[in-house]
């Protein structure tokens, strides 16, 4: 139960990294100043939210582990973000849709964690909960501009869901660490697309068709991206092992 | 061996000395972070917590925190951070809020308006800190640091920032 546990606040830690280090990608890269700022201080959010629980996670592994040494020191196989958050930014539409689903997830994912059973992933969850309702604004109103916007946008976005459809259904298949958690992330699939489709039609977006859903991220099995992001993100503590700021 | 000459209001009164590193008119007892103040036997034990969950800022008041509490002779110290209850601008002090207008940062609204997630919201009335004018707009809900968001004002035409409700 303990391994579990360990395993799914790892999962949540490494949710919030690995995205929040695709968002800071952006930095200085933004469209406008304004949403370069927004896109970098999301990212900021999530990595915060992410050493609250890889702070916890090394509590709880008692063998001397810091939130340094299990982001910087652990292998892609080792990690269990959803292959959402490690798809490439591509264009500012992908960016923007990327975030959306996540952030949808996020809300209602928080919202359970925040009354769960354990009372460190509730409090963080709580604290986070504020935030991504924050996220999840800023993205949905970010889709509908798109979507709702110009032709070239418009297409813009259709594409991006094209490319990223197929990475949400993983979302809401629980890993065998998830099924004690309390949560019933498989619960949380229907108010998701109801969300989607809320805003897809808004946005004049057609809601995605079934497709074939990709799965593995939970399980360390990731797309080709996540090696390179870990390739730069963990460079320092690789090639200077130890060294502090 | 602790300090036991020195109670527990006049340590607050210390505290109040440590400023936000990145609002440096504010002080941690005007933010509302310091949460509590406990004397153990042998050991003293200041609760914090945290504004934003990624504000790099609270690092560096935790170690200023465990400074103050070694230079005022507490050999043992111990800062410990809680989550829950989630920080809220509404524990900003009134007097946190009048330093913030005058130092040109408009200080948070009461109402928690980020807290729903409601789209194409209008912006909050937010009063320009400079000409006082309630005729203002938002340019970006994203500002300079986590804890802000970036507003003009109409008539006097400055930018300036918001402390956004939390």
């Amino acid at each position: 139960m303990n391994n579990d546990l360990i395993n799914y606040t790892l999962h949540l830690a490494d949710n919030s990294l690995i995205l929040g280090q695709r968002n800071s990608e952006w930095c200085g890269h933004g469209p406008v100043l304004e949403q370069d700022i927004a896109i970098t201080n999301i990212s900021l959010d999530l990595i915060g939210q992410a050493r609250n629980f890889y702070q916890y996670a090394a509590l709880l592994r008692k063998d001397g582990s810091t939130e340094d040494s299990l982001a910087y020191l652990r292998t892609e196989r080792e990690y269990k973000n959803c292959l959402l958050t490690e798809q490439p930014n591509g264009d500012w539409a992908q960016t923007i849709l990327r975030q959306f689903f996540f952030s949808s997830y996020q809300y209602l994912l928080y919202q359970q964690l925040q009354t769960g059973e354990d009372k460190q992933l509730a409090a963080i969850a709580e604290k986070s909960l504020k935030e991504a309702t924050y996220h999840l604004r800023w993205s949905s109103e970010w889709v509908i501009r798109l979507g709702d916007g110009t032709e070239e946008s418009h297409d813009r976005m259709l594409k991006a869901a094209d490319e990223l459809w197929r990475y949400t259904g993983e979302m809401f298949i629980a890993a065998d660490y998830e099924k004690k958690t309390g949560i019933d992330i498989a619960a949380l699939k229907e108010p998701w697309q109801k969300r989607v489709k809320e805003i897809f039609n808004e946005a004049t977006l057609p809601y995605p068709e079934k497709i074939f859903m990709q799965e593995g991220g939970k399980q360390g099995k990731h797309t080709e991206h996540l090696g390179y992001i870990l390739s730069q993100l963990q460079y320092m503590q690789r090639a200077y092992p130890g060294c502090e700021w | 061996m602790t300090n036991s000459a020195i109670d527990k209001k006049t340590l607050y009164a210390y505290l109040d000395e440590i400023k936000d590193p990145e609002v440096p008119v504010l002080s941690i007892i005007d933010l509302g972070i310091v949460r509590d103040i406990v004397m153990h036997d042998d050991e003293i034990e200041v609760i914090i917590t945290p504004t934003y969950t990624g504000c790099p800022a609270m690092d560096m008041i935790a170690m200023n925190i465990r400074m103050m509490l070694a230079t005022l002779g507490f050999k043992k110290q111990k800062v410990t951070t809680i989550l829950s209850p989630a920080w809220t601008t509404d524990w900003m002090s009134e007097e946190g809020k009048r330093k913030l207008k005058e130092y040109g940062i408009a200080p948070p609204n009461p109402k928690q308006h980020v807290c729903n997630e409601k789209l194409f919201a209008d912006a909050e009335a937010v009063q320009c800190p400079h000409c006082d004018s309630y005729h203002t707009h938002r340019i970006s809900e994203f500002g300079s640091t986590a804890c802000k968001a970036l507003y003009q004002c109409d008539d006097c035409k400055e930018p300036f920032d918001y402390f956004k409700c939390h």
